[in-house]
């Protein structure tokens, strides 16, 4: 499955500044083992030191979150758009 | 943890020349989560963890006589806040010192001794949005940003419209389509680019983070200037210790949506302390939360100190944050100070919403509802200790929200214009 993965601005030093890469995977696991093996060094920054995704990574495919979804289990269909975005938030 | 810094992954600072004491007496900005260090800039993110990036300070010397002799707004806080010391030079909304009411009759109806409700509705765009808004403009104009603008739930979108267009800076807001309408006529009146996204507050939040990445120039307030702009919540902390005579309350009940205000609160008391201009003390802090969008107080309860992110589904829209960035902070704050944090349902933020207009003739939005609402729960399960100082925040004005409570208030009776019918109805 070759999926397209928007880079958020903390992480395009490892991508040579590039703001979207392809990445292949059937899950978001598997995608983010391939944009380690292309950019080496970015899934210590995704993912913290049990493997899990950082408290305050948010990550979607399509436009959902996948903490709704099955976590880094999400099924990443070909073609599907995977973005990585810090969390932040507004209200009170 | 200690604080690292890393030349190879500290960010660079903007290539826009920043100006002598733009920032005033901040240093530099520090992730909360690992200590990183990165130079002040439109940041938001650690590199190393995606933390929050916090503004670190070398604070003055600050009397109280000093505070007391500066204006009548969050500007008298100068010195403590990410901005330079000739900010009232330049246009703005001049929000802040909003009344601080002594609630005797809503202390009378809850059972508490001694209450006092901070009204922020009277802000300049009748919200505490302006205060943090205030400082965020500050950080854009210093950082040359040519658009000014937000993700929001509609108080914030008030803001940031009204104070760009008096900044004369181009404002570009993003809300849920489903947003109260005098929340979206409220923004539309000062910007022609409001922004109507079919989606919850997390649909706009997420797009508004991935513009922010892709724009150059664009200064989004709670995104890439989020540490200048979160500063400015401070300034309710301060406002309350001075207006009650430069001392802290025993208990605070806040509303909890992102956990911004609260923490920001809390870490307000905790500079009057090490500045001195406070005697230090223990004091509670309360969260605030719906039902139908209560994430941090469902952890609360389970004792957990994860936060579960939620689909919001509540009348306080401005609450209704599913996934809340500083949660686990709010957690932190409210166990350490003694608090709690709870929820209410939706009739529940109706009621209190009437509660206080018919106590102390304050009207105010839902997230007001939601925080009396809570502040009497936590009378009525014994969490609060009613013979104790208690603050309750109201952040914005009822008008915003009027379809709340547009089905449970109303005419009493309806009658001919004469006597006799007036006295048939029952009124008296």
């Amino acid at each position: 499955m070759s999926v397209s993965v928007r880079i958020p601005t903390i992480l395009r030093t490892y991508t040579g500044g590039e703001s979207e890469v392809s990445a292949t995977g059937a899950t978001l696991a598997e995608v983010i083992d391939d944009l380690e093996a292309n950019f080496a060094g970015i899934k210590g920054r995704i993912l913290d030191d049990n493997g899990a995704l950082r408290r305050f990574v948010n990550v979607y495919v399509g436009n959902e979150d996948v903490r709704f979804l099955e976590d880094l289990a999400t099924p990443t269909p070909d073609g599907a758009q995977v973005s990585v975005i810090p969390a932040v938030a507004g209200g009170c | 943890m200690s604080a690292v810094v890393s030349e190879s992954t500290q960010v660079a600072t903007p290539a826009h020349e920043l100006r002598d004491g733009a920032f005033g007496h901040a240093t530099g900005l520090s992730c909360r989560e690992c200590g990183h260090q990165v130079a002040l800039g439109p940041h938001y993110a650690c590199p190393e963890c995606f933390g929050p990036l916090e503004i670190a300070y070398d604070f003055p010397a600050v009397t109280r006589e000093e505070i007391e002799a500066g204006p009548a707004n969050i500007w008298r806080y100068k010195a403590l806040l990410p901005v330079p010391s000739d900010i009232e030079s330049s246009p703005n909304m001049e929000p802040g010192f909003t009344r601080l009411l002594k609630a005797d009759n809503l202390g009378r109806a809850l059972g508490i001794d001694n209450l006092w409700v901070k009204d922020d509705s009277t802000n300049p765009t009748n919200s505490f949005k302006d205060r943090v808004v205030a400082c965020a403009l500050s950080a854009a104009r210093e950082f040359g940003s040519k658009v000014f603008a937000c993700p929001s739930t509609g108080n914030l979108a008030n803001a940031v419209a009204a104070a760009g267009a008096r900044a004369g800076i181009k404002t570009v807001v993003f809300i849920p389509s489903n947003l109260e309408k005098p929340k979206q006529i409220n923004s539309a009146i000062y910007t022609d680019s409001l922004v109507a996204v079919n989606g919850n507050y997390d649909d706009v939040n997420k797009l508004a983070s991935e513009i922010a990445g892709e724009e150059d120039g664009w200064a989004f307030v709670n995104v890439n200037v989020r540490p200048y702009y979160a500063e400015g919540s401070k300034t309710l902390g301060y406002e309350i210790a001075e207006q009650l005579g430069w001392r802290l309350p025993d208990q605070i009940v806040i509303p909890v949506a992102s956990g911004s205000q609260l923490t920001k609160v809390h870490k307000a008391f905790q500079e009057l302390i090490e500045l001195g201009l406070v005697e230090d003390k223990p004091y509670k802090v309360y969260g605030a939360q719906a039902t139908g969008c209560s994430p941090v107080s469902v952890a609360y309860k389970a004792g957990v100190d994860a936060i579960r992110p939620v689909k919001p589904d509540t009348i306080a829209k401005s609450l209704a944050i599913g996934n809340p960035a500083d949660g686990i902070y709010v957690l932190d704050v409210c166990r350490q100070t003694g608090g709690a944090v709870e929820d209410i349902t939706d009739d529940e933020v109706r009621d209190a919403i009437v509660l206080l207009a018919r106590t102390e003739g304050v009207f105010t939005e839902t997230a007001g509802g939601t925080t009396v609402g809570v502040l009497k729960k936590l009378v009525e399960t014994g969490q609060l200790d009613t013979s104790l100082e208690t603050v309750v925040i109201n952040t914005g004005h009822g008008l915003k929200t009027l379809d709340a409570v547009a089905d449970v208030v109303g005419a009493r009776a309806t009658i001919e214009p004469n006597y006799a019918a007036f006295r048939d109805s029952g009124i008296v």
